[in-house]
């Protein structure tokens, strides 16, 4: 039976213009796809799209669907338009974990094309914002057979619902000379450790880790991670000052004061009489911006480790909140090291499932909380680099002054 | 008769390395700078002086594995067969001889990917899922990003904003698109209306009534049936009754709008990372084009590109000129719904004589 293609007016302008049209590619799979499964699934989809255009409407409604073993993974998509549209009734999404740093050979991208041609609508995006690949389109029962033949070969699914989610890092020491850590060994070492919570939602809600190989923060982990670890240094920057003067010769000292020294936030480089630029290693904050702007002469320190923010998220239900420093510097070098930042994870994940509310996720209860009752259930002490400035308000108890002031005076020592 | 079923192998996320271009697996941890060859291009220097040339290009994200064999096609015939997508969906390409940088660019914008997206571009519009396949969405978000991107295309390809321009779309109010220099969001007008026929059949009603921000939402009778009932008065519009609740009907044709916001912004460069402000809405959720989404987007960009500094994002720059001129240079009303009143919104008040003249 011919493929009934629906009537596209308004997706048909989307056709236009210089940008790579995403109607265009469905439209491929409608017409020049050798199987009639698939020209008939985009059909449908295309009919039911342009239904939406039409009536400003979204038609899919959510479900129940996992793989066999699994709670999570795949966003269920029934269409409530079905009768009017079938051969898409149901159009699942599967998320796939990613390699960490989104690396991939043209030999396994071919290879995920075969399969989920097979057993989907040919649709797929490399990434959803929560980092998946997300297969778009299949049926319940293919679903699982398209599970099968990739987790055959390497692939699992990655969260959702309330678990722990699939994580993201930026591609970091792979290729970029500002990266402070190994982010993808933070990546797989965190998120692999939690595959029980990521395949079986159990959690409050969800639970996010982002890695950043520095403070650029290229994958927005302060801002939507509820674990961020982001690189950092704390021994002084490099200074190459013959490509100091490199930078001034070919851009001139005007643009390297306008644009390097009055630019940095705590007045912590300067230029010198002779050209040199001295940075004042204890003012700065490790903002990065001075290195942006001269990769070859400003280059990160040798004293490598990481701080830890928890918390970030967005909007519901409090509203927005970026993540809080909750270990200031971290050195990962060590095999110890590296096993107590995944401690520190079970820690917090822990506490947080012990006491949050329904649908609460991690930096709403610590707002509920407080921050030191927080720190306390984590058995972290507080440091001054966990605030912008300390209390502004005097209504407080205070009567375990001394105690606290003994517990930092003895940290102190026992750090010096 | 049940078929045996298949344990699934809980691998979780795969190593990298198996996929990595060999030269950065050589090189891991050990590159020394980079430059910008031209808009579209990277290169990086490792420390023992291996050069790499990254390519970047603009894709429709939502790929067909015709689209997606093209790539690999290239990436084989091109580069070395090895391909990474940037969270903005964007492939990037890797060559290790500058002579073959030309020869790929041409054959990428040849098949229309086209090259640019690197430092001080506007890059690909991140975007989510909308019509096409999420379940509670106010607008789409491919066709969105397509029609903005046709527009903002030489601003693409050509790298010559102040800085960085990280554009986002989100197609409901929880904001999937996440922050960013400017952000296109629905933001819905009006409260919910209740299908009653249907929150009896599938509503978990208390989890309902506690997704609400505001405690708007009561269980109520209605017609002798168990259903809900919404306070409209304190109802803030948000949806997020919808996703645990269908038949808490949020969208609506006419009275779901988009908003706009500016000066998210997750790096800690020359200041602390900072989310972004509302600068205009009730803007007409408007397909197939979003014309009028666009306009103020360009208008926004154009503003930027004319008054920052080399470096300013757009947070910055409306740091550095106000937001009293900000609205006038972009020709935008200034309401009594730019006044926060969410919690912590003290905050945001001016508390000082600072004013500009
Ligand atoms: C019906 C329920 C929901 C479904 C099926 C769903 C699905 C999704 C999908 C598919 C994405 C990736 C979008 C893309 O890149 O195209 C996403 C991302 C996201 N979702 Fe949801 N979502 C749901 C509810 C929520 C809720 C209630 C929240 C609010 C707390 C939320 C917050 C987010 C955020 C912040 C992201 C961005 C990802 C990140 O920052 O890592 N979602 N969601
Ligand atoms: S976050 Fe830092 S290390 Fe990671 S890619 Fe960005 S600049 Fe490089
Ligand atoms: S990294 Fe930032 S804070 Fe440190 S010296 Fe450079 S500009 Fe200043
Ligand atoms: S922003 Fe909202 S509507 Fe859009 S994909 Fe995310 S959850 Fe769905
Ligand atoms: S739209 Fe938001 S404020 Fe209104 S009832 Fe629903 S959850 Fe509450």
């Amino acid at each position: 039976m011919a493929t009934n293609k629906y009537p596209t007016p308004m997706l048909d302008q989307l056709e236009e213009g210089p940008w790579p049209s995403f109607i265009t590619g469905i439209k491929r799979l409608r017409d020049e796809h050798p199987d009639q499964r698939i020209n008939d699934v985009t059909a449908s989809l295309l009919g039911q799209l342009e239904h939406s255009y039409e009536t400003r409407k979204g038609y899919w409604k959510g479900g129940t669907v996992s793989v066999y073993g699994y709670g999570g993974g795949i966003i269920p998509r029934f269409s409530e338009v079905g009768a009017a549209f079938p051969e898409s009734k149901e159009f699942h999404t599967l998320r796939v974990q990613p390699p960490a740093g989104n690396h991939y050979s043209t030999g396994m991208l071919r290879q995920l094309a075969d399969s989920w041609e097979k057993w989907g609508s040919g649709l797929v995006t490399f990434h959803g914002q929560t980092g998946n690949i997300m297969f778009i389109g299949t049926t319940t029962e293919n679903t699982q057979h398209f599970f099968d033949e990739i987790n055959d070969y390497g692939w699992d699914l990655g969260g959702a619902g309330p678990c722990v989610r699939t994580a993201m890092s930026c591609v970091g020491a792979a290729r970029c000379e500002m990266s402070c850590t190994n982010e993808q060994k933070a990546h797989r070492l965190l998120v692999n450790n939690f595959t029980d919570d990521v395949h079986r939602p159990a959690l409050p809600y969800k639970f996010k880790f982002k890695v950043s190989g520095c403070p650029n923060d290229c994958q927005n982990a302060v801002e939507r991670a509820d674990f961020a670890v982001i690189g950092t240094w704390r021994d002084d920057m490099k200074v190459d000052q013959e490509a100091v003067k490199g930078y001034l010769d070919t851009k001139g000292r005007q643009y390297i004061i306008d644009n390097v020294i009055t630019r940095c936030p705590t007045n912590a480089i300067s230029l010198n009489d002779d050209d040199t630029i001295a940075v004042n290693n204890k003012d700065c904050v490790r903002c990065m911006h001075c290195l942006n702007v001269m990769p070859k002469a400003l280059k990160v320190g040798d004293d490598k480790g990481v701080t830890i923010l928890i918390g970030g998220k967005r909007t519901l239900k409090i509203g927005d909140l970026m993540g809080t420093v909750v270990v200031p510097f971290k050195k990962l070098e060590t095999e110890e090291d590296w096993e107590s930042i995944v401690e520190l994870a079970e820690e917090i994940i822990d506490f947080w499932a012990e006491n949050a509310l329904e649908h609460e996720r991690c930096g709403e209860m610590i707002e509920r909380v407080g921050l030191v009752n927080f720190l306390e259930g984590i058995e972290v002490e507080v440091d001054p680099n966990m605030v912008s400035h300390p209390r502004e308000c005097s209504y407080v108890r205070m009567d375990g002054w001394d105690e606290e002031a003994v517990k930092w005076f003895d940290r102190q020592a026992e750090a010096s | 008769m049940a078929k045996e079923m298949r344990e699934p192998i809980e691998t979780g996320c795969p190593d990298p390395f198996q996929y990595m271009h060999p030269m950065m697996r050589r090189n891991f941890g050990m590159w020394d700078y980079h430059e910008h060859p031209r808009p579209g291009v990277l290169l990086h220097v490792a420390k023992n002086g291996d050069k790499m040339w990254t390519i970047k290009a603009g894709t429709q994200r939502i790929l067909d594995v015709f689209t997606l064999r093209k790539l690999c096609q290239i990436a084989d015939d091109y580069s070395d067969g090895f391909i990474r997508f940037t969270i903005r969906s964007n492939p990037e390409f890797f060559v290790t001889e500058e002579s073959r940088v030309q020869p790929l660019i041409e054959k990428l914008e040849g098949e229309g990917f086209w090259v640019g997206g690197t430092q001080n571009s506007v890059t690909t519009l991140s975007h989510t899922q909308g019509w096409l396949h999420c379940d509670i969405p106010g607008t789409d978000a491919s066709g969105v990003v397509k029609s903005m991107m046709d527009e903002l295309i030489d601003e693409f390809r050509e790298a010559n904003m102040p800085n960085r321009v990280h554009i986002t779309t989100s197609c409901c109010q929880i904001n999937c698109g996440g922050q960013g220099d400017i952000a296109i969001n629905v933001q819905h007008t009006k409260p919910p209306k209740i299908n009653h026929d249907l929150v009896a059949n599938v509503c978990e009603r208390p989890s309902v009534v506690a997704r609400c921000p505001v405690a708007a939402i009561r269980p109520a009778m209605v017609n002798g049936k168990p259903s809900l009932e919404v306070d409209e008065k304190k109802c803030i519009c948000c949806g997020a009754c919808f996703p645990p609740c269908p038949p808490m009907q949020i969208n609506d044709a006419e009275h779901t709008k988009l908003s706009i916001w500016v000066g998210g912004n997750h790096s800690n460069a020359r200041g602390k990372p900072t989310f972004q402000k509302l600068v205009a809405s009730g803007i007409p959720n408007n397909p197939p084009r979003w014309p009028e989404a666009t306009a103020i987007v360009k208008r926004i960009l154009k503003a930027y590109k004319e008054g920052a500094k080399d470096w300013e994002r757009i947070n910055e720059w409306v740091e550095r000129i106000g937001w009293p001129r900000f609205f006038e240079e972009v020709e935008l009303p200034f309401t009594k719904y730019h006044i926060d009143n969410w919690r912590g919104a003290r905050k945001s008040l001016n508390s000082s004589t600072y004013i500009r003249f």
